[in-house]
């Protein structure tokens, strides 16, 4: 086992003996699936309009009215929930003194921001796979085009992430765990809320700019099936920027 | 071993350490003596590349901590003020966890960890969660996790905080086991510490290092002159005056007890015998009599005081009651 392996093993160990998974993945999974029912009976109600209008056998669209709905509302959601999932990776480690062990190990801080990275992004995979279940279910009863729901959990998953990126950047700044899961939640929050001022200044440069920084273009572009590269090199870029400042951050204690 | 050069380590405007040097050879144990807030942990956080100097050069084991971290990272056992223990695992899963971080893997790893666990006698809660365990056990697992890897380099930031007096003993028994074939540095305010497990000592007071020598020379270079205390059965009234009639004799002053006195005469003379056959003379009763020699306390509290601006000449008076204080304690 390598020491990256070692700091992931532990970081998974530290998120499954405490509460916080099991609680922040329960809530997850209920949210997720009362969305799904929701949009689903919406969906319902929309077939039984349809054909009282028109009569005969409806054609539900469930991409459009359900996934689409869906996905694009879990933005929401995981910007609420990522923010706990990652409060605790560095501020937790500064408030036991433990920091102090990991940077006195003989391993660079790359590899313990990669470690713990990847740990979380782990815990939320397994999260995200266990949403499946849904469209799996879905399937049964409806016919449905797979390929946008790939691309959305392609996009979900990217989403989750860049939000893990902000969230371990936020931890590496302050040793308070409170502190942490707000400084990630309003960073992700104004990220979000600056695509609004983006639409506002419309078809100008900044415009573009600002509309290119936000997330919500980009994610919404994978949500309705379209996979553009400029949308992976957005989320690619934006993590490795994340990536680099959480080094950055780090690094900095050094000096305090 | 260790090489340190003029390091300065400052916090804005604050200077922590101030042109700090000092070696190790290798094998040596060297103590870190000093009130709090002296600038012990910063220096020890330098050497162990947890933070850079602001200026100088500090080199382990002849790499420089600045330009080569890693090497220097690899060759050091490190325990810090707070044993930094993760409190959800188990000694054996944490020390495990440990000896990964230093790249130790299968049969290497089972046998350090076996080893450490052994050396110190952590057997018993081998399988138990740390969260559980009490302060002074934390400190042993904080310490097995610094030797686990057998790093030719030991730093030790106050070792025997929070143990019993049976584990400190125990503690020191494996820090003088250690000596010959590890460098270790220690900190502590503990002086018997320093005096029963190091060869040498250096005493740092407001950043900047006061004193360096080992524990006897330096008691003996601050003794301004020798002390005999001597304890009388039936001293008589004029008893004090008596007592500095004995030729050689400087100073005679009344101790904490009733009949107990303290003689003072000049470096390098030895009155006991005179001073024995003046009591027995006058059948006064002669009970105990022995010279003082000043405790690293002394030597401790002399230089630390001094830094702080007092008399740097031991004030003989106001120093001698407090000696046979703490000798006597």
């Amino acid at each position: 086992m390598t020491p990256v392996q070692a700091i992931i093993a532990k970081e998974l160990r530290g998120y499954f003996v405490s509460p916080v998974v099991y609680v922040v993945g329960a809530i997850f999974l209920l949210i997720f699936g009362f969305l799904s029912y929701l949009y689903v009976v919406y969906a319902g109600y929309q077939a039984i309009q349809i054909m009282q209008m028109q009569g005969g056998q409806a054609q539900l669209n469930l991409n459009d009215l359900v996934f689409r709905n869906l996905f694009a509302s879990m933005r929401f959601v995981l910007l609420i929930i990522l923010p706990i999932l990652t409060m605790r990776l560095f501020a937790e480690e500064r408030k036991l003194r433990t920091f102090e062990f990991l940077m006195t190990s003989p391993i660079g801080i790359n590899e313990i921001v990669a470690g713990k990275f990847v740990s979380v992004f782990l815990v939320f995979l397994s999260l995200l796979g266990l949403t499946c279940l849904v469209p799996t279910v879905l399937m049964l009863f409806s016919d449905f085009d797979w390929n946008p729901i790939w691309t959305g959990y392609l996009g979900m998953t990217l989403l989750g992430a860049l939000f893990i990126s902000v969230g371990l950047l936020a931890s590496a700044i302050t040793e308070n765990q409170i502190v942490a899961a707000f400084l990630s939640f309003g960073m992700l929050l104004l990220i979000w809320l600056i695509s609004g001022l983006g639409a506002l200044l419309g078809d100008t440069t900044l415009g573009q700019i600002i509309s290119y920084v936000s997330f919500m273009d980009h994610y919404d572009r994978l949500v309705r099936g379209l996979i553009d590269t400029k949308d992976l090199v957005y989320f690619f870029s934006s993590l490795a920027f994340m990536l680099f400042l959480t080094h950055r951050a780090v690094e900095s204690t050094r000096w305090k | 071993m260790i090489d340190v050069q003029n390091i300065t380590k400052r916090y804005g405007n604050l200077t922590a350490i101030d042109r700090v040097t000092f070696s190790v050879a290798k094998g040596e144990v060297l103590a870190f003596l000093g009130p709090n807030g002296a600038g012990k942990t910063t220096t020890m956080r330098i050497l162990t590349c947890f933070m850079p100097a602001t200026e100088g050069t500090a080199k382990v084991a002849g790499f420089d901590c600045a330009d080569h971290p890693l090497e220097v990272k690899r060759r050091i056992g490190y325990l810090p003020e707070t044993p930094p223990v993760y409190q959800e695992f188990t000694v054996s899963e944490y020390l495990t966890f440990v000896g990964r971080m230093r790249g130790m893997v299968g049969k290497n790893l089972t046998t350090a960890l076996d080893q450490s666990i052994e050396k110190l006698a952590l057997g018993t809660v081998r399988h138990r969660l740390i969260g559980n365990l009490s302060r002074g056990y934390r400190q042993r697992v904080g310490l097995a996790q610094a030797v686990l890897h057998d790093p030719p380099v030991l730093i030790l930031d106050e070792p025997t905080v929070g143990l019993d007096p049976k584990q400190i003993i125990e503690i020191r028994d494996l820090i003088k086991s250690l000596a010959g074939s590890h460098s270790v540095i220690l900190s502590t305010h503990i002086l018997p510490e320093a005096t029963a497990v190091c060869q040498r000592v250096v005493i740092i007071s407001g950043g900047r290092i006061v004193a360096e020598d080992t524990p006897d020379q330096l008691s003996a270079r601050l003794r301004h002159s020798e002390k005999i205390s001597v304890t009388i059965k039936a001293p008589p009234d004029n008893c004090l005056a008596r007592l500095q009639s004995i030729s050689g004799i400087l100073n005679v002053f009344q101790g904490q007890s009733a009949g107990t006195f303290l003689l003072e005469c000049a470096l390098g003379q030895d009155k006991r015998d005179e001073v024995a056959r003046f009591i027995i003379a006058n059948q006064w009763g002669l009970l105990e009599l022995r010279t003082i020699s000043m405790t690293l306390e002394d030597v401790f509290l002399q230089l630390t005081r001094h830094e702080e601006g007092m008399t740097p000449q031991v004030d003989h008076v106001s120093e001698l009651p407090q000696t046979t204080q703490e000798t006597a304690s």
